[in-house]
């Protein structure tokens, strides 16, 4: 079946929108956060499923025997630059809580609604 | 001594430099009005410096800046600037006299400002007089909004900053809604903007887009004051008089009503809006504005305000002269540029004057007063006379050319117009003449003279006229209108050349 | 090019990214501005030397590490790319000159190591984006750029503690908006196997008409979008620029969008063809509607506002609109509109948010309530204030005047109903900025300043600075072989097809 063939991609895009609808329903910052982290896993999963070729094997040179098939390998080019993008996601997930941290000393609440209420008043 | 490139070149230096220097002299009001008129006289000097090389049909071309390619910022002396730019630059040292006069008789506030902002917007009007295409004619033309606006705001009260709303609204919302797109286009249509003897439109655009381009400039150039985009004029009456006097009823408004005859001359040409009809609303546009700004003028009380419609009125006639597009009457609106503008500025710096003396604003308080000024009413009267168009006054030659321009195109509703239009000019300038010499002051009542006695309401103890600087430049508007009749030749000499392709 | 000078490519980028960890070791008021400045004005000084060989000479490729392209990381200096350099970095070069004594009392002491730090990679970021040539690497320095960024927002909490919440309402969008860039780039390189910007626009012709293509198209396009604060995606600007640092505010003001503006001329016009994106699937219908009612809409919200940076912040909305709409008319007078008003706008905003950050360090305020008669309290600044207030309008003599003439020519060139209506709804946007500019002239000159109020300028330290913008706006606006020149050679160039 054709669904379950590309599985990787619909897990891809389930998870992306997870993540979006956590990001947008959620009052609370830290689930905002967790959303985001989601949102963004979801990518790395997409550029992986994009690098494997059926039948590839990572991709360390095998020393095949003559007259074997030469070996498959999976693209690499994927996981190096999803490396990149998990760096650029653990700062900003690390960077986020922090402005949380710093938002809860100053607000007194993560609570998205009350901060807006305190910001109207101000 | 310099060449005449120079000259139009010193022409925009001279008022800016003079600007510096007044603000140099911020502190020493003696020296700052000497800056002032020094400046006013060099420039005055400077300009008609310029004059013979355009009398001999020399076209003095300066190119400043090249703004962008292809179009430059760039001066291109032709006669009708030249008259434009002599009758601003002349009016502007009779009305730095007026200004010290009134500033001081007034005790005004922030004078420094205001002498330094009038120096940059004579400037402005410099750089409009001898625009060579239109986007040099529009730089120059926003610049004179902008620096007039703290002029007209210059009380800097609720008033003012309402009065300059509306100035700046209907002046900036026009030129940058309309005028700005109308340049673009033509620009898109032609690939030039330069003023051509002839227009550069024929051949380029249909007769529709003619008509759109002509609506859209003319109601571009709000300056012109063109109904309904006239209420900017009444609102800057809220400025001190010597600015209503040289720039709403000189400089500013005769920079719109001059771009206007220099878009119809040398953008559409003549002979090509003659021919595709395009101009026939506006006549009617005109002749409505003419007509009915001389009837709301009829009812305000208020003298600066009455003037101001006046100018409205008479601004229309310029755009109705452009609107018939011939040669007589292209001349005639030239004419009625510099004829109205020594007119108009007599009744503004009267209407400072009275201000000055008795501190009175409304046409109704003013009753008797003619024998307390007599000086200034008697200005006032040829003022009025030369605006209204009776020989032998400067303000009867452009109407003449008008007429003729009308009987010549067989626009028989012109001509009823305009005999309608003398006749309110009579109803509501006259009356205050009138006023001041035949009825008694307020609070007083005649005496009736007995039968057979001749008594004089006059007597020399009963003057007391404004400080003399405001009632000398009246007094010298009032004899260039009488002069100025004889002259009607040589300007029309000057202006020919424009007329004839 | 010998010696250093062939390097140069690399310098503009490694210059501050190599600066940023020696300032996070610095201590006191001094030693990091001092740096950063010297790093950003030798930035500026090769960029320079980037926009005359690339001006004389093409197009530069500079092979990082030697590794040649597609497989290595490619530099590509070319007309539009040097542009950009030099508009960042002269603006930030211009803002670090201020930044000395205002930042000093916006940010607590202890932090200004970290901020220039900050500073700095925001810098690298910017500079990095429109130099590389590979679609990852992009990414790389779009996520360098908007973390420097979030942190420089978050700095302004000392005056007032939204700027928390606005630098996190801005890392959720951005992370979106960069995600969705990077699931674009994902799916380009699924589709051409490359990641070299000039090597997937030659494929790209072959898969065009591929469903993978289309999403690229449509996520590179909204992932730019929400960086680029186009309508609707902008609610995050207004927000992060009212409560940033001032010079914060400024630097981006004048350069973080444009990066954003500049990735979708460099996506649309290099990566895929005109044509496709023009012609096949139409995404003009999509980007003109939204530039037109952004800027209308912005600008008309613009009005309303009582804080100064929150009106210049949503006027820069409708600003990018614009552009958009220069983009969006697909000719290259439209472009050229585009890229020279990214150019003027940089220096007249900057130049804006400087004027109003010298406000702000005489009175402790932006809003318009505490700034009755800053016209009489601080004359020069206000007026500096005036005249850029004045080349954002778009009066003749400004750079205002020339992006709006070209805008204008651009749309009456398609010579049609729609090109009018644009015309309309142009001339309309800029009576409304008339309006919103003429509301702060008004209570800056026409209201008394309050009692006991101190009549005393800013320092010369940030006089100077901002006057240098204002006097430089005058300057493009009047002279504009620079500005107009460069950005008509590099409209041409994206024209004429990509290399």
């Amino acid at each position: 079946m054709a669904f379950f063939d590309q599985f990787n991609y619909w897990i891809f895009i389930i998870l992306l929108m997870i993540g979006l609808y956590t990001m947008m329903s959620r009052g609370n910052l830290v689930k905002k956060m967790i959303g985001l982290s989601l949102f963004q896993i979801s990518v790395f999963l997409f550029y992986i499923t994009v690098g494997k070729i059926t039948g590839g094997t990572a991709p360390i040179v095998v020393e095949t025997l003559p007259g074997d098939p030469a070996p498959i390998y999976s693209n690499p080019l994927p996981h190096v630059l999803i490396l990149t993008a998990i760096v650029v996601g653990i700062a900003t997930t690390a960077l986020g809580l922090s402005l949380v941290v710093r938002i809860k000393e100053s607000f007194g609440t993560i609570n998205e609604d009350e901060i807006l209420e305190m910001e109207d008043e101000a | 001594m310099f060449s005449v490139e120079t000259h139009v070149i010193l022409a925009l230096l001279i008022p800016l430099a003079g600007a510096i220097g007044i603000a140099l002299a911020n502190s020493a009001p003696n020296i700052r009005e000497t800056v002032t008129l020094v400046t006013s006289v060099l420039l005055c000097l400077n300009v008609f410096n310029i004059l013979p090389a355009v009398l001999n049909g020399i076209e003095p071309t300066v190119t400043l800046i090249q703004i962008m390619p292809e179009v430059a910022l760039m001066f291109r002396v032709e006669p009708l600037g030249m008259t434009f730019a002599c009758v601003a630059s002349s009016l502007w040292i009779i009305n730095s006299v007026y200004s010290i006069g009134y500033m001081r008789g007034n005790k005004e506030a922030k004078q420094t400002s205001f002498y330094v902002c009038f120096a940059i917007a004579i400037a402005a009007t410099m750089g409009v007089a001898f625009s060579g295409n239109l986007l040099t004619l529009f730089v120059f033309y926003e610049a004179l909004t902008l620096s007039t606006y703290p002029l007209v705001t210059h009380k800097g009260n609720a008033d003012a900053l309402k009065g300059g709303r509306i100035y700046l609204g209907i002046l900036i919302s026009t030129s940058i809604g309309l005028l700005l797109p109308a340049i673009i286009w033509v620009w898109t249509l032609t690939g030039t903007v330069d003023f051509v003897k002839g227009g550069i439109l024929d051949g380029h655009a249909s007769a529709l887009i003619t008509g759109v381009l002509l609506f859209l400039f003319m109601y571009g150039i709000g300056k012109a004051a063109l109904m309904p985009i006239h209420r900017w004029l009444p609102a800057a009456m809220v400025a001190p008089t010597p600015v209503s006097a040289l720039l709403h009823a000189v400089a500013v408004v005769k920079a719109g009503v001059f771009s206007v005859l220099k878009v119809v001359i040398y953008i559409f040409g003549i002979d090509f809006l003659y021919e595709t009809g395009a101009a026939e609303w506006l006549t009617w546009v005109a002749a409505y504005t003419l007509i009915a700004a001389s009837v709301v003028a009829l009812t305000k009380d208020n003298l600066k305000a009455r003037l101001a419609y006046s100018t409205v009125s008479q601004l229309a006639y310029v755009v109705l002269a452009a609107s018939m597009a011939t040669s007589m009457a292209v001349a005639g609106g030239a004419l009625q540029i510099v004829m109205h503008a020594f007119g108009k500025i007599t009744l503004f710096f009267c209407a400072g004057a009275i201000y000055t003396a008795v501190h009175k604003t409304e046409i109704s308080d003013m009753r008797g007063l003619g024998r307390q000024m007599p000086i200034t009413f008697i200005a006032f009267f040829i003022g009025a006379l030369s605006i209204i168009g009776l020989p032998p006054l400067g303000g009867s030659w452009s109407k003449f050319y008008i007429m003729v321009a009308a009987a010549e195109t067989g626009e028989l509703y012109v001509m009823a117009v305009l005999l309608i239009s003398s006749l309110l000019n009579i109803a509501y300038l006259l009356p205050i003449v009138a006023r001041g010499f035949f009825y008694p002051p307020l609070g007083q009542v005649e005496e009736r003279a007995p039968v057979g006695r001749e008594t004089s309401d006059f007597s020399w103890s009963n003057i007391k006229e404004a400080p003399i600087l405001c009632v000398i430049p009246p007094a010298l508007t009032a004899t260039a209108c009488i002069i100025l009749f004889f002259l009607a030749d040589p300007i029309f000499k000057m202006i020919e050349p424009i007329l004839t392709p | 090019m010998t010696g250093l000078s062939s390097q140069f490519a690399a310098l503009v980028v490694v210059l501050p990214l190599m600066f940023a960890p020696i300032c996070a070791l610095l201590r006191g008021r001094t030693l990091p501005w001092a740096i950063t400045t010297i790093v950003s004005a030798l930035s500026f000084y090769v960029s320079i030397e980037l926009v005359i060989a690339v001006n004389t000479g093409g197009p530069i490729s500079y092979h990082m590490g030697g590794w040649a392209p597609p497989w290595g990381i490619e530099y590509l200096v070319d007309p539009l790319s040097s542009y950009m350099l030099l508009i960042i970095s002269g603006i930030s070069t211009g803002v670090l000159i201020y930044a000395r004594d205002s930042i000093a009392q916006e940010v607590a002491d202890k932090h200004l190591g970290l901020f220039f730090t900050a500073y700095l990679l925001g810098l690298t970021g910017m500079l990095g984006i429109c130099i590389t040539g590979d679609a990852f690497n992009i990414f790389v320095f779009l996520e360098v750029m908007s973390l420097a960024s979030y942190v420089l927002i978050a700095m302004g909490e000392k005056y007032d503690r939204r700027a928390l919440t606005a630098a996190f309402q801005y890392l959720i969008i951005g992370s979106v908006g960069a995600t969705f860039f990077l699931i674009g780039v994902g799916l380009l390189y699924m589709m051409t196997g490359t990641l070299n910007i000039a090597d997937i626009a030659s494929r790209f012709s072959e898969i065009e008409d591929t469903r993978p293509a289309r999403a690229a198209v449509a996520f590179l396009v909204i992932g730019i979008g929400i960086k680029l604060a186009l309508f609707p995606f902008h609610v995050w600007l207004p927000n992060a620029y009212s409560y940033a640092p001032t010079i914060v505010t400024a630097f981006f003001a004048g350069t973080a969008t444009k990066v954003s503006v500049y990735l979708l001329i460099r996506f649309i016009f290099t990566v895929f063809d005109p044509e496709f994106a023009f012609g096949i699937i139409q995404l003009k219908d999509i980007l003109m509607p939204l530039a037109v009612l952004g800027f209308l809409s912005m600008s008309a919200v613009a009005i309303f506002q009582t804080n100064i940076k929150r009106l210049l912040a949503y006027s820069s909305v409708a600003q990018l609109g614009y552009m958009a709409l220069g983009i969006a008319l697909a000719s290259e007078a439209g472009l050229t509109a585009a890229i020279v008003h990214m150019f003027n706008h940089a220096v007249v905003k900057t130049g804006l948010f400087l004027s109003v950050g010298g406000m702000f360090f005489m009175v402790g305020s932006v809003y318009l309530k505490d700034l009755a008669g800053i016209g009489k309290r601080m004359p020069i600044t206000t007026f500096g204030f005036v005249l850029g207030g004045l080349a954002l309008i778009g009066v003749p003599l400004t750079p205002g005047f020339i992006s709006k003439w070209y805008l204008v020519v651009a749309a009456l060139e398609t010579n049609s109903n729609l090109g009018y209506a644009l015309v309309v709804a142009i001339m309309m946007s800029s009576l409304m900025a008339v309006i919103y500019i003429w509301r702060v002239v008004e209570v800056a000159y026409f209201r008394s300043p309050p009692e006991g109020a101190e009549h005393k300028e800013a320092p010369l330290s940030l006089l100077v600075p901002c006057w240098m913008f204002i006097l430089g706006s005058f300057y493009f606006g009047i002279d504009t072989t620079v500005n107009v020149g460069l950005a008509e050679t590099a409209a041409a160039f994206l024209m004429g097809g990509a290399p």
